[in-house]
């Protein structure tokens, strides 16, 4: 097989893009980076270290003129998908009162919160949820009657996991967090808010 | 004690508000803060700071009397709308904390450590000096429009390394200033948020800090203001009175140039 000096050059920088695309990692601008080494302090669980190379999704997402339909979006959004992980034996629900007690809950990854603090998914700091909970926050949609209103079904029960898993992956720079792709809550946990969203006995289904 | 009686009350009524339907929770607070308006207990931190202000303390035994916050020696009407600003004695920008760390170290003869290390009170402990000043220096712009020029090039620097700070979202929930403060109507459980990208919201916002925090029964400061923001977007902690707080101050005071000041307002 004969390869050409044009397909040569063409696999390079495929291979460069492919390599930036890949990596975990990238370095903010130096000036930047000293402001934050000054400004602030590892405490608790929270390292300062993080804070220091993002990942790309945030990096991406740092930018003031961020452009959410662009084709690197896109590319982002993609690989999020790829890397969401479904839980063992597709078993999706576990208990909706667990879920609502991780729910209500704020705690955890704070520097004033130990590494012995059970996180909280805070979903109703920007989620409206239960009814009868009125100090609910606006920042995303509502969820009241989140399964009675799109059914109980595979796709949606999927769909609702992977959409707590990674945000990203379905609304570019998206306020909400990776709670799973992060590791803030735990299979365990996250399968508890499904419950208290699609179980047809929780009280959001009322 | 009185104070204690206060807070009962106040908090009684605003958990009253919590028991409207959706569209009177809104009114609801609106109108306990109308019922308190008339009294803002930060009147008393103002004149502690006014006090502190004029009184001889520290190794070298001398007053903030000639304390330079921009306008001159000893000039505090005025001060606080025209900061953050460029300080050519010191060649940097500074907030008003930093400002007063300044001045209380070169005039009073403070160390570093005797005017950071206590910044915010404690519950049930001492008043916090630095509280009661900036409570005093703010009180002295009330009335006036924010007036920040940007004109010194380490002005501008600090507002664009500010400007990157809003945008900047990291850590474990790839939270920024951004996530709760760019968009209309919207509330963290019962908080409105401002959003700082709309100049009328924060003109409102940034020309009510410092506060009386009703939850905290103390006057709170733009620093720590920002100390627990960056807290709850689960960053690490923001070290008193340093320079990445001041370029977010520097961001946020431009972007409500122009603004009437109204501060020490009340607050939740």
């Amino acid at each position: 097989m004969k390869i050409s000096p044009l397909s040569l050059g063409f696999i390079a920088i495929t291979l460069m893009f492919g390599l930036k695309g890949a990596n975990a990692s990238e370095d903010i601008n130096p000036e930047f980076k000293d402001l934050l080494k000054e400004g602030l302090r590892t405490k608790g669980s929270v390292q300062l270290e993080r804070f220091l190379s993002l990942d790309a999704t945030q990096n991406f997402c740092s930018d003031s003129n961020v452009n959410v339909n662009s084709a690197e979006a896109g590319q982002l959004m993609s690989k999020a998908l790829q890397q969401i992980q479904y839980p063992a034996g597709s078993s999706y629900l576990g208990d909706w009162k667990e879920g609502e007690r991780i729910a209500q809950s704020g705690k955890g990854l704070r520097f004033n919160d130990t590494n012995d603090t059970e996180n909280g998914g805070n979903c109703y700091a920007c989620h409206q949820i239960r009814k009868d909970e009125l100090a609910y926050g606006t920042l995303g949609p509502s969820l009241y009657q989140y399964g009675k209103l799109r059914g109980y079904s595979d796709e949606v029960l999927r769909y609702t996991w992977a959409k707590i898993f990674n945000p990203q992956a379905f609304l570019m720079c998206s306020n909400m967090p990776r709670y799973g792709h992060n590791g803030i809550l735990t299979v365990e946990q996250m399968r508890n808010i499904l419950a208290l969203l699609l179980d047809p006995q929780s009280p959001v289904n009322e | 004690m009185i104070r204690r009686i206060l807070v009962t009350v106040l908090i009684s009524v605003f958990w009253c508000g919590q028991l409207f339907a959706e569209d009177e929770t809104a009114a609801g607070i609106q109108e306990y803060r109308d019922l308190l308006s008339d009294g803002n207990p930060a009147e008393l931190w103002v004149l502690s700071g006014e006090e502190l202000w004029f009184t001889s303390v520290g190794p070298k035994g001398a007053s903030l009397e000639t304390c330079d916050l921009g306008k001159g020696p000893g000039v505090v009407r005025g001060a606080y709308v025209e900061l953050p600003r460029y300080f050519s004695d010191v060649k940097k920008v500074m907030d008003l904390e930093q400002r007063l760390i300044h001045c209380r170290m070169a005039i009073q003869g403070f160390s570093y450590l005797d005017v950071t290390s206590y910044p915010f009170t404690k519950r049930g402990q001492e008043t916090s000096e630095i509280e009661i000043l900036v409570a005093f220096v703010a009180s002295e712009s009330r009335g006036m429009h924010m007036n920040i020029p940007l004109e010194h090039a380490e002005e501008q620097k600090m507002f664009d390394l500010g400007e990157q700070i809003f945008y900047f979202r990291a850590g474990s929930h790839d939270f920024g200033c951004i996530t709760c403060h760019s968009g209309d109507n919207r509330r963290i459980r019962l908080q409105e948020l401002p959003n700082f990208r709309n100049q009328d919201q924060a003109r409102k916002t940034y020309g009510s800090w410092p506060a009386y925090r009703v939850s905290a029964g103390e006057v709170r400061t733009m620093q720590h203001r920002l100390y627990d923001c960056f807290r709850q977007q689960r960053f690490p902690e923001a070290i008193y009175g340093n320079d990445m707080i001041t370029a977010l101050i520097m961001f946020l005071a431009k972007s409500a140039d122009g603004g009437v000041y109204n501060a020490p307002a009340m607050k939740r």
